[in-house]
């Protein structure tokens, strides 16, 4: 193996602002993005989960649809086909005239796509918070949205913690698809070093680091954060 | 006050419940028992609308349970419940638990909400946990708030569904003396349960059912001086000798 | 929409369809090895020998903290460099997929060797079986029926996974749908098309895994 090791490229100009400037798309992509996942997800997954049928059905409809195809399909369709399928006018827009174009889709699809994911914890969490307790809250007179609101949500939420997070931790993963439409986040920038500098052991091995430690502090702080609003008197599941 | 009247149920080929009627009057107390399997949880859960009648009706103070224009959420709010694994909200202290239908529902103010709370947290003796946490108490303590639960309500009526059976025998008597109370206070009570002795004291009428049918509904006194059925016969003697 | 041309399709369907094979080969052989490395790591982090079960469980962790591209970009890097020449880039992208997925799928075999009871391992010892014949003969074979379906759930993941070798522009089915879209201006219909059938065989292999969920739990 013949190679010219040279880690100080990584601390060298342009190199390190490149990689500063794509761990902060990357940041931003997958904030936004799990904006959109989890209030869309969270929506999805109460409609999946109460009495209403067509509602039910709407939401299940949607999680086949968003689960079934690779999330780089869609990509592709927002950025390439979507436009086409508009009037003119709107079409440009979304192609050229909208902020940032290739980011915004990027966020709207990975979003969207992490919606249906996220709907199937919050609709599992709601089931393992179980009938008795619907029961209860009905028995007292609530109606379906105050059983919801006051009593299964609270107690869904607290128990999903460790998939959502897992979720949120996969949008962080998966922004890194973005790269294909032109988004310039921190795999993109690190392979654009490689191709610069030919030092791709130092680059990739930089975008590693960041990626697990980034990765490894979300868990450390989420588990934080779980301990913190755990019931007095319950036993950690996890 | 609760009137059953030929209702019926099934769970696909299933039937729970076979044309069961049965009328409870203001102020009195009916001990629903028999064997498991029999339909008697269903039936009370029946009573208000947890689970839905196939066919018949039941009526609870006049007002149809399973009638299309019913607003079962009002008429729920009337009607306390006590479930056999007592269903307290566990993300929230006791007192909030006692207070959460009186805001939501009955749109209390909160200092009105939590006077009856701990009005009632006394009354079945459990006014120094009031801020504790579900998981922190026993079973027949988490009985006892559901059961104040139920009161702050200010019901009509109270359902028990097996309230003493997923506890500890030593804890049992706690909450029995509560519905003991409940019962000479003169509150209308249907109670599903095995506790005998629980009705020998405070029972006006026993209900007896056997595979979804009321196979017998006669007054305390009758009841156990000369059970009718056969089944009824079979089913006290194996839970009275034990 | 009036102008969709389904004739686009019916053209190129043979480039389409060698696209479409070389996808279902790569998620097949990917499937086999990542379950057999997967297997391995499990087995070695449940043995709890020093050292090597903390190496397993670290290298599960790790390739779970990194995004599917990044690993496909090292392999594409590092293979030709380690063999001195360059190959294919079939090989490279292979190897990531094995693994990378090995790594989830250690998590998923690691959970159905747990979820067999202690007291068949108790069991098989106690006829005298050594603890890797427990292993082959009591516990894996227990675990691996119940995790049939979500085995194949996994592989339903790695089969839209395999899309991501778009990056390094190996031509599986979404590449030669994109070849076949940019030369003939077709953008709209060939991405359409490749959605419809990438979804055709997930939402029926999805439909499959819960029939067998189901009559495992039943």
């Amino acid at each position: 193996m013949n190679y010219n090791w040279d880690w100080g490229i990584l601390f060298r100009e342009p190199y390190f602002d490149w990689l500063v400037e794509g761990l902060m798309w990357t940041v931003s992509l997958s904030l936004c993005a799990w904006v959109i996942a989890f209030a869309l997800g969270s929506v999805l997954g109460i409609m999946r989960s109460c009495s209403s049928r067509p509602l039910q059905l709407i939401a299940t409809v949607y999680v086949e649809l968003f689960r079934n195809v690779p999330l780089l399909v869609q990509l592709f369709l927002w950025y390439f086909v979507f436009p086409e399928l508009l009037p003119d006018d709107a079409g440009r827009w979304v192609k050229r005239e909208m902020p940032m174009p290739a980011l915004t889709t990027a966020i709207i699809a990975i979003g969207l796509y992490t919606a249906s994911r996220v709907c199937e914890q919050v609709r599992s969490g709601i089931a393992a918070v179980g009938i008795g307790q619907r029961n209860a809250g009905k028995a007292i007179g609530m109606n379906e949205w105050q059983v919801y609101r006051y009593i299964l949500l609270p107690n869904a939420f607290r128990i999903i913690i460790p998939p959502l997070t897992s979720e949120f931790l996969t949008i962080f993963k998966n922004s890194s698809l973005a790269l294909t439409i032109g988004v310039v986040e921190l795999t993109a920038m690190t392979r654009q070093i490689e191709e610069y500098t030919f030092q791709g052991f130092e680059a990739f091995t930089a975008a590693t680091v960041i990626y697990s430690v980034v990765t490894f502090t979300v868990m450390l702080l989420m588990r934080v954060v779980e301990r913190r609003i755990r019931i007095p008197g319950m036993i950690a599941t996890s | 006050m609760i009137e059953i009247n030929h209702a019926s149920k099934w769970y696909g080929d299933f039937q729970v419940l076979d044309d069961c009627t049965t009328h409870v009057a203001k102020g009195e107390v009916v001990v629903v028992c028999g064997p498991s399997g029999s339909g008697k949880s269903t039936l009370i859960k029946c009573v208000n609308g947890l689970e839905a009648i196939g066919s018949g009706d039941i009526n609870v103070d006049g007002l149809k349970v399973n009638g299309r224009k019913t607003n079962l959420n009002k008429l729920r709010s009337r009607i306390g419940m006590v479930f056999q694994s007592f269903e307290l909200f566990p993300h929230m202290s006791v007192l909030d638990n006692v207070m959460l239908g009186q805001l939501k529902v009955l749109k209390r103010s909160s200092d009105e909400a939590q006077q009856r709370a701990t009005l009632l947290l006394d009354q079945v003796g459990l006014s120094e946990h009031a801020g504790k946490y579900p998981a922190q108490l026993s079973g027949g303590q988490q009985q006892r708030v559901a059961i104040a639960r139920g009161l702050a309500m200010d019901p009509i009526a109270m359902l028990f569904d097996e309230p003493t059976s997923a506890l500890d025998p030593e804890m049992i008597n706690d909450v029995l003396d509560v519905m003991v109370d409940l019962a000479q206070d003169g509150m209308t009570m249907m109670v599903v349960t095995h506790e005998m002795g629980f009705a020998q004291k405070v029972a006006d009428r026993i209900v007896f059912m056997d595979e979804g049918k009321i196979v017998e509904d006669s007054p305390k006194d009758e009841f156990f001086k000369a059970q009718g059925s056969e089944r009824a016969k079979e089913f006290l003697s194996k839970i009275l000798t034990h | 929409m009036g102008d969709f041309d389904y004739s686009v399709i019916l053209d190129n369907l043979p480039l389409l369809i060698d696209g479409l094979k070389v996808t279902f080969l790569l998620t097949f052989l990917a499937v086999v090895g990542g379950i057999v490395l997967g297997t391995f790591l499990a087995l070695i982090r449940i043995a709890k020998v020093p050292v090597f079960s903390w190496v397993a469980a670290a290298y599960v962790n790790f390739f779970r903290s990194l995004p599917l591209i990044l690993v496909i970009f090292w392999l594409y890097f590092l293979v030709p460099l380690f063999l001195g020449r360059p190959v294919g880039s079939f090989y490279s992208v292979l190897i990531a997929f094995i693994l990378f997925e090995a790594a989830y799928y250690s998590e998923i075999i690691r959970a159905g060797i747990s979820s067999v009871r202690d007291g068949q391992i108790a069991a098989g010892r106690a006829i005298g079986l050594s603890y890797p014949q427990t292993m082959r003969y009591i516990v894996l074979p227990q675990a691996f029926r119940s995790m049939v379906p979500v085995l194949l759930t996994q592989a339903i993941v790695l089969f839209q996974d395999t899309s991501l070798v778009y990056v390094v522009g190996l031509k599986d089915f979404l590449v030669s749908a994109e070849l076949v879209a940019n030369r003939d201006q077709r953008l709209v219909e060939m991405f359409l098309f490749v959605a419809v059938v990438y979804f055709i065989f997930c939402f029926a292999g999805s439909l499959y895994a819960r029939h067998l969920q189901r009559k495992l739990s039943a």
